[in-house]
C-alpha cells in the first residue's frame, strides 16, 4: 500500500517529468539497467550539470531512485511509479477530492439557508 | 470538509478515500439518496451528471448520463447491491450504451460507502475496486484535460519502449 499525501502535486510532477524527451530517454535507459550520472551524461549533447538537473526532476517525481556507490551515483528506474495503474488511481483520487469538495459545498448551503431563516 | 486519508493499491486496483463533513450522518446520506443532490457532485468537473433513474433499494437500478463540454453524452448505470440507511451502501457502477443498457466490455467498479459519526462530524469512507486498468483509464479520460491525455500517451509509449 502506498499513501500519497498530496496526490495532485505527485501527478503533476510525474507528468512534468515525462513531458521532456531527454528525461523520457533517461527513464527508458535506467529502467533496463542502473547507470551512473556520468555514463548518462556522455550520451547527451549537453553539460553534466544539465543532465544532473534532468535526473533531479525525475527523482522528485519518484520515477527514478539514486544509489551511492563509492564516488558514483547510480540511477535506477522506479517501476512502481511508472505503472499506469498508479497514475490512474492517483487521478481517480483527485476525482474523489473534487466530489468531496462539491458535497461539502452542497452541505454548506444548509447552514446558509438556516441562517437566513433565523434572521 | 477535510480529507482524512487516501490510499491507493495499484496491485489490487483499489482506492480507499476518507473525508469528513460538517453535517450529521442522515444529512450526508441524503446526498447519495436524493438524485437531485447526487447529480450535483457525481460527474467530473466538465461532465455534469443527470440521473434519470435512481432506485435506492437493494438490487435497485440507477441510470445516468454525463454531458461533456461539447455536448457529448456518456451513459452509466448503477446497481445498488447492499444498503443499510443511513450508514452503509454498496453498488456496482459501469458504462452503458445509448439506451442505458450496460456495456460489459470494460467491467464494473464496485464501491463500498460507509458513513459514521465522529464527534459532531460525519466520516465518509469510500472503497472502490476496479476490474482493469483499461476500465480505469476510460473512466478517467472523461473530464481529463488534454495535457493529462497526452501524458497518458507518453506513459504508454515509454512502457512500450521499456518492454522492447
Amino acid at each position: 500500500m502506498v499513501v500519497y499525501e498530496s496526490v495532485s502535486d505527485e501527478t503533476d510532477r510525474i507528468f512534468h517529468a515525462l513531458a521532456d524527451a531527454t528525461r523520457r530517454d533517461i527513464v527508458v535507459r535506467v529502467v533496463q539497467r542502473g547507470q551512473s550520472v556520468s555514463t548518462l551524461a556522455e550520451r547527451y549533447a549537453m553539460s553534466f550539470a544539465a543532465v544532473q538537473k534532468h535526473v533531479a526532476v525525475l527523482e522528485r517525481a519518484h520515477l527514478i531512485v539514486k544509489e551511492r556507490r563509492g564516488r558514483e551515483q547510480i540511477v535506477h528506474g522506479n517501476p512502481d511509479t511508472l505503472r499506469k495503474a498508479t497514475v490512474l488511481l492517483q487521478h481517480y483520487e483527485e476525482l474523489w477530492r473534487y466530489r468531496a469538495q462539491s458535497i461539502s459545498d452542497i452541505l454548506s448551503e444548509d447552514v446558509t439557508v438556516k441562517q437566513e431563516g433565523e434572521s | 470538509m477535510t480529507v482524512v486519508s487516501s490510499q491507493t493499491d495499484p496491485e489490487a486496483l483499489t482506492l480507499t478515500f476518507v473525508a469528513e463533513f460538517n453535517a450529521n450522518v442522515e444529512r450526508v446520506w441524503q446526498i447519495w439518496e436524493d438524485p437531485r443532490q447526487l447529480e450535483r457532485w457525481w460527474g467530473p468537473p466538465t461532465w455534469p451528471a443527470t440521473f434519470d433513474r435512481h432506485d435506492f433499494v437493494p438490487g435497485g437500478r440507477s441510470s445516468y448520463y454525463m454531458t461533456g463540454p461539447d455536448g457529448e453524452k456518456a451513459r452509466g448505470w448503477w446497481v445498488t447491491t447492499a444498503i443499510r440507511s443511513p450508514e452503509h451502501l454498496e453498488f456496482d457502477d459501469g458504462f452503458a450504451d445509448d439506451d442505458g443498457e450496460p456495456t460489459g466490455d470494460l467491467g464494473v467498479t464496485h464501491a463500498v460507502v460507509t458513513l459514521e459519526q465522529v464527534e459532531a462530524r460525519t466520516r465518509m469512507t469510500i472503497f472502490s475496486t476496479f476490474e482493469s486498468a483499461d476500465q480505469l483509464q476510460q473512466m478517467m479520460e472523461m473530464g481529463m484535460e488534454e495535457g493529462m491525455r497526452e501524458a497518458m500517451g507518453q506513459i504508454d509509449r515509454l512502457l512500450a519502449e521499456v518492454r522492447a
